[in-house]
């Protein structure tokens, strides 16, 4: 049976519905009340129920107090007084007897049942009717590259929503009154707006919806972890799978795009003050948007010869196209954000130097220093930082040597250790440069994965390999000091650590081997010393990461902010985003008083 | 786009020399530091340190010899041509002090990088005394630059061609055998070169510092591509160098580190010469 033929009862779809025998309709409708009308027989006694007459809706009105558990006897119509019960039908989830109503929906009358016990939520249709009309609209996937083809190139794996799919999965917003979402996004996008414009087929207002609170939504569509996020406060997350805000968001950015209707705003009241953006990671590239937007005069340094810094640098091409990245960027360019490439800020000019020309200055560097595990052997050949195996292979393009210059690292059997996204980008990385058997260690169970489920899931249809409650011990090289093979140790959960999270505990003489002829360590990063060598007034906590007030994120200097992953350490590409924001509010808020 | 002001070919062509136009660097960058440049679009990232600066012409000097794909590529480019992009100051600059007498010993190439250190050292009020050596004659650069600073130069090259036959190592000997009051010695050169120092100062107990050169790509601590072991732990080079107390490297590592693209460094030359 072909896609299109199937049709969807949404969720909260208004029932209209009928007794088999005598035609007459259940629903009652007076002023605000609408409900569905039934006469109940319970313990003999005759009492009357009324229904709500919302699909997937369950209140239930009884005239006689009925006890969570416990069966009607008999279901009957008002009108003809026939039972209702079908007795060739159970119920499919408790097997207890059934009632058969008709409702009128997709211009048709079908059969539909409703189970007689109190509690049980279910309802159903004919085996013949099932397989058309689905009751709920499930959450739509998108379609992916397939998994044998996506391994032997660097594309993007999903292709993103047709408008069919995405206008489907908008319908099964509910439109809260309260939205969980936007609380749970942290630049609190209007997200009901935003899905209600699609719902009308306004894509372009949609996309300008968001862009009121986020500057760079195709690439938050593409890399937010939103399970965590907005649709974790999904209401229908509790019942069902939460509407696919993050697909949806992406939807709309890239059919802004394609269809050509960016529009640069024009910025009215321009305010002569100026301001420094250090990184044009996600977190400065917010900050220079916002305070672009409030008229000022921006500038941002990056340290690199690409802009994005993470963006561009850490994300590959297949879950993050650079094309997009760049779009976005020039987006601010337009905005009239100036980009200075190749300045490193602490060396070539240092943050009380910025001070004398900028009215304010934003730190967003991130935490680019990657953490070694101090083992035997690391500096062999072929064991990687993963910010190296990605540099070389994003930033570098080194996937495309020799017409790149810049080696591209390449082996046979890989090993990443981590389990983290980046640990998962960088092993979907090596199965796209050929390698045969690519592994991840992680040194706690599934359960404890810092990755995305969706990159995991990603991770294993493409063939990588995971070894759990693993962690390497020493690496071994061959006479030509290349790794050859890892060293590991198992480990057990012990008891929970301060992250909450069960700590690992080595089981002793449980060592083994993995041959392997590249390695690529992805256990964190930490905070890069540069910039404050010339900035030793610069707060720092006990990590080594920047202290600032929390509701401004403003430093110990004054009219220094800082924010991101050079406060918090690695965090997410929104959260940066997020204290972009606080910050760009606090410096407007600041400056403008001034 | 930094624009390459003037180029000087020395030592049959295998050593290059570039003043390049890159005024903010210039302004800031001290002795011991060095730059990241990328050619072209296509380019790697490469470090070479910075052997001379003028602030007042924002003008900065490199020296560096043709030994792969990318100092070829740097190579066949003129005055007038541009560089895509400059990255600088990158490193901790050397620490410069005045101690007395100090000994300033560079080979090959590294007297580039040395005579700017050694300059400063002369600035600073020390008594320098600097050992070059080369191969042969024609591949010993910046003999007359070191002239001008040094209080007193010996030169060597390991075919006697010019100056004393044999190895750095073999006057340094002398001097540290016959002179009591050397506080310091600097080391520049092939790694071999400056193992060999280290080993010899180490006898006599004298501190040694070194600059490293170690395969990088960012230079700014983001890639620990360029770590080497100081002192049983690991550093990074283009933030914690590049001098190190030449007594505390893992030379040995080091050579193994830089010798592991020489393969792919071939594959990237033939490509372009098709």
């Amino acid at each position: 049976m072909a896609d299109q033929d199937v049709k969807y009862l949404k969720f909260k779809t208004y029932l209209n519905a009928y007794c088999p025998y005598c035609h007459e309709s259940f629903n009652v409708e007076k002023k605000e009340v609408k409900q569905l009308n039934f006469k109940a027989v319970y313990k003999g006694q005759e009492v009357s129920v009324k229904l709500s007459p919302y699909l997937d809706v369950f209140e239930i009105e009884t005239s006689v107090p009925i006890n969570e558990g416990e069966v009607l006897d008999d279901l009957v119509c008002p009108h003809c007084n026939k039972s209702l019960i079908n007795r060739d039908m159970v119920c499919g989830e408790c097997g207890n007897t059934v009632a058969q109503v008709i409702i009128s929906a997709l211009s048709r009358l079908i059969p539909f049942f409703i189970c007689l016990k109190r509690g049980c939520e279910w309802h159903g249709l004919t085996k013949a009717d099932e397989r058309r009309i689905k009751l709920k609209i499930p959450r739509q996937d998108m379609p992916e590259q397939d998994k044998t083809m996506r391994i032997h190139n660097h594309q993007e794996v999903p292709y993103g929503y047709r408008s069919e799919l995405a206008s489907l999965e908008a319908g099964r917003c509910l439109q809260c009154k309260t939205p969980g979402c936007v609380e749970g996004c942290p630049v609190n996008v209007d997200i009901p707006s935003f899905i209600k414009l699609m719902r009308e087929d306004d894509y372009d207002g949609a996309a300008k919806k968001i862009k009121e609170k986020n500057v760079l939504p195709a690439i938050c569509g593409r890399v937010c972890p939103q399970e965590n996020q907005c649709e974790a406060k999904c209401v229908l997350g509790l019942k069902d799978k939460p509407v696919a805000i993050g697909k949806l968001e992406r939807f709309v950015a890239d059919y802004e795009r394609k269809m050509d209707l960016v529009r640069i705003p024009v910025i009215k009241n321009k305010i002569n003050k100026r301001i420094a953006v250090v990184g044009s990671g996600p977190g400065g590239l917010t900050v220079a948007a916002d305070m672009a937007q409030f008229g000022y005069a921006v500038t941002v340094f990056e340290a690199s010869h690409e802009l994005g810094g993470v963006l561009t640098y850490g994300i590959p091409e297949f879950r993050l196209p650079k094309s997009i990245v760049q779009f976005e960027i020039s987006y601010l360019k337009e905005l009239g954000v100036r980009f200075e490439l190749n300045h490193v800020i602490g060396n070539i000019l240092t943050i009380d130097e910025l001070l004398v020309h900028f009215d304010a200055v934003y730190i967003g560097v991130g935490a680019g220093l990657p953490l070694f595990m101090d083992i035997e052997g690391e500096s062999l050949g072929n064991v990687f930082s993963s910010n190296e195996y990605l540099t070389r292979m994003n930033l570098m393009k080194a996937y495309k040597f020799p017409e790149y210059d810049t080696p591209m690292p390449k082996g046979n059997k890989v090993v990443v250790i981590g389990g983290g996204n980046v640990a998962m980008d960088s092993a979907r990385t090596a199965i796209r440069t050929g390698s045969t058997e690519v592994t991840v260690i992680y040194r706690r169970s599934r359960n404890e994965l810092p990755a995305r489920m969706e990159e995991v899931h990603h991770a294993e249809e493409e063939g990588v390999r995971f070894r759990l409650l693993v962690s390497p011990v020493r690496y071994i090289g061959t006479d030509y000091n290349m790794v050859k093979s890892v060293e590991c140790i198992r480990m057990e959960l012990g008891e929970p650590d301060a992250s909450g999270r069960r700590r690992p505990v080595p089981i002793e003489n449980s060592n083994f081997i993995i041959e392997c002829d590249l390695a690529v360590v992805a256990i964190g990063t930490g905070p890069n010393p540069i910039i404050f060598r010339t900035a030793p007034n610069l707060k720092r906590n006990k990590w080594g990461y920047i202290e600032v007030d929390p509701e401004t994120n403003e430093t110990s200097i004054p009219n220094v902010y800082a924010g991101g992953d050079i406060v918090t350490g690695s965090a997410t590409v929104i959260q940066a985003m997020g204290a972009g924001r606080i910050a760009a509010n606090a410096m407007h808020k600041k400056l403008k008083g001034k | 786009m930094f624009q390459i002001v003037r180029k000087q070919e020395m030592a049959k062509g295998t050593i290059i020399r570039f003043d390049i136009s890159a005024p903010k660097i210039a302004a800031k960058i001290k002795a011991g530091q060095f730059i990241i440049l990328r050619v072209n679009e296509t380019g790697e990232r490469i470090p070479l340190t910075v052997a001379d600066k003028d602030e007042f012409s924002g003008i900065i000097t490199i020296i560096f010899q043709v030994v792969g794909k990318t100092t070829a590529l740097l190579r066949s480019l003129h005055d007038g041509d541009t560089i895509k992009d400059v990255a600088g100051p990158l490193g901790k600059p050397a620490e410069v002090q005045k101690l007395g007498t100090v000994i300033m010993v560079g080979g090959g190439t590294g007297i580039a990088i040395l005579h700017s250190i050694a300059k400063a050292f002369k600035e600073a009020g020390n008594f320098v005394i600097g050992i070059i050596g080369a191969k042969e004659k024609e591949l010993l650069i910046m003999e007359s630059e070191m002239k001008a600073i040094c209080d007193e130069l010996v030169v060597t090259t390991d075919d006697g061609s010019y100056g004393q036959l044999g190895f750095v190592t073999q006057p340094l000997q002398k001097y540290l055998e016959e002179r009591y009051d050397i506080k310091m010695v600097y080391a520049i050169g092939p790694i071999i070169m400056m193992k060999n120092v280290c080993g010899l100062t180490k006898k006599f107990d004298i501190p040694t510092m070194v600059s490293l050169n170690p395969v990088m790509i960012d230079g700014t601590g983001m890639c620990g591509g360029c770590r080497v072991k100081v002192d049983n732990k690991m550093k990074f080079c283009c933030v914690d160098g590049p001098d190190f107390d030449g007594h505390k490297v893992d030379f040995d590592e080091l050579e193994k580190r830089n010798a592991l693209y020489l393969k792919d460094e071939k594959i990237s030359l033939l490509f372009s010469i098709k």
